[in-house]
């Protein structure tokens, strides 16, 4: 039975720099790569809707006639589904997460 | 002597899962605990009637925050297999190397977890830093820390390109030396052993008959492992069932500890051998038939029940967990231990409450 295996564990790390960061002064980089917010860019849009169809929270609202593009951001689980059926794509997904959702309206696009 | 019921749970300071035990105490030995669930009980199976087939993978997910992958790995195999489709190899690799990510992080989570109910939080802390880096792999590829949202009907949504596989390789050997840091400290300082050893001690037969799964099972000399069946790329992978006869709390951590590095060497085993290729097949048509699909969780066995009638929703769904499966071993092991011991042995059979009650 060995004792003070912890001992050498503790001293490196003594001496190691510490491998958290001091949130929220120093803001986490984001992950490249990481499913963190969705984006959408109007110009390309068709409003085709088949964004809102796949959507599997159903999140999203699309209104072709009022070409109107909208987002329930408490509903939408970041799953990436419309980005990927997009045909113009114009919806994008950045790896940094965005602020939280505050109201439960739908946001405008 | 006379008999005191205590009430355990479902809120306690030392229980990571919401189960309530009513421990029958003589003194300060425990001779039955009787256990109910039912606190978070979230009504998941039903939501079949309500998603569709391909859109009910992002709540099989979520059935576990820890074994979140291999429940929609498990639930697509099922209905692969309803719908006659073969996810292609490429698929099946990254299937095994995402699967056994999830098994490095639910292991390293317990170990701090274990480290905590014995009061050790310096390891505790250090078994999660060593976790931060798988985490930080499984988000870089696929985006998700817990929920990996990778698994979908006929293969998978994202690939692992060669510049990632060589970031793997090298968090791999990382990771590898981090574990043997913090895993020589739980395997041979003496006052984990002196705590553990010999601890809530389960038969082989007892583990056997009680239906045990996974490395409560495996901890008590029980060479099951569902990754032998060769589902995904396990087919053409080379391991061996990690197990320990001793069958006492120890054991059981030192197969978790054991399993980690066995899933560092499948990981690069798996990256050596992927084959180049397509990473999902079209799905067409709708599910018809039952089936009974099972993989290797970090925790055990899992089972899942799938029944379609032809239409795009499931006529019924069922799971088994690996925790519903050890409880019974939990209330032997209970019985005849000390009150002291009872959340270090808990404990010890990884219990997913959330998830047995899904």
């Amino acid at each position: 039975m060995a004792y003070f295996e912890m001992s050498r564990l503790a001293l490196q790390w003594a001496f190691a720099k510490p491998p958290t960061t001091r949130y929220p002064f120093v803001p986490r980089r984001p992950i490249a790569g990481s499913r963190g917010r969705l984006s959408f860019t109007r110009d390309a849009c068709v409003y085709c809707g088949v964004c809102a169809k796949k959507c599997p929270t159903g999140a999203l609202a699309v209104n072709r006639a009022q070409k109107r593009w909208a987002i329930d951001r408490l509903l939408c689980i970041v799953c990436a589904c419309c980005v990927e059926v997009c045909p113009k794509k114009s919806l994008a997904l950045s790896p940094a997460h965005g602020g939280p959702a505050v109201t439960k309206d739908y946001e405008l696009g | 002597m006379p008999r005191t019921i205590i009430p355990f749970g479902p809120q306690h300071p030392v229980l990571p899962e919401p189960v309530h035990l009513d421990l029958v105490v003589e003194d300060e030995k425990v001779v039955e605990a009787r256990p109910s669930v039912g606190f978070v009980h979230r009504g998941l199976e039903k939501l079949v009637e309500k998603k569709d087939f391909g859109e009910f993978v992002y709540i099989a997910e979520r059935i576990c925050g820890i074994c979140s992958f291999i429940h929609s790995q498990t639930y697509c195999q099922g209905i692969e297999t309803l719908l006659g489709l073969k996810a292609p190899p490429r698929a099946q690799y990254l299937r095994t190397i995402w699967g056994e990510f999830s098994r490095i992080h639910s292991h390293l989570l317990w170990l701090g977890l274990m480290a905590d109910a014995v009061g050790f939080e310096s390891l505790f802390m250090h078994s999660w830093r060593v976790r931060e880096r798988i985490l930080d792999l499984i988000e870089a590829t696929t985006g998700g820390r817990v929920i990996f949202g990778a698994c979908k009907v006929g293969g998978v949504r994202r690939d692992i390109g060669a510049e990632a596989a060589r970031h793997i390789l090298a968090e791999m050997d990382g990771i590898e030396q981090d574990a043997r840091d913090i895993t020589r400290v739980f395997l041979g300082d003496s006052s984990i052993k002196v705590r553990l050893s010999g601890v809530g001690v389960l038969a082989r037969q007892d583990a056997y008959d009680l239906g045990c799964v996974g490395p409560t099972l495996r901890a008590s000399g029980v060479a099951q492992d569902l990754r032998r069946l060769g589902y995904a790329a396990y087919g053409e992978l080379q391991f061996q069932p990690v197990t320990r006869a001793e069958g006492d709390a120890f054991a059981r951590c030192a197969v978790r500890c054991d399993e980690i590095f066995q899933s560092i060497d499948l990981v690069r085993q798996a990256l050596a051998k992927i084959p180049a290729g397509e990473i999902a097949v079209k799905v067409a048509g709708n599910p018809k038939g039952e089936v009974i699909a099972r993989a290797e969780q970090p925790r055990g066995e899992v089972t899942y029940l799938l029944k379609a009638n032809g239409t795009k929703h499931l006529q019924r769904f069922r799971v088994r967990t690996p925790t519903f499966a050890n409880l019974p071993a939990m209330i032997r092991l209970l019985q005849g231990c000390d009150l002291a011991d009872v959340p270090a042995l808990v404990l010890t059979i990884d219990p997913c409450i959330s998830c047995t009650e899904r």
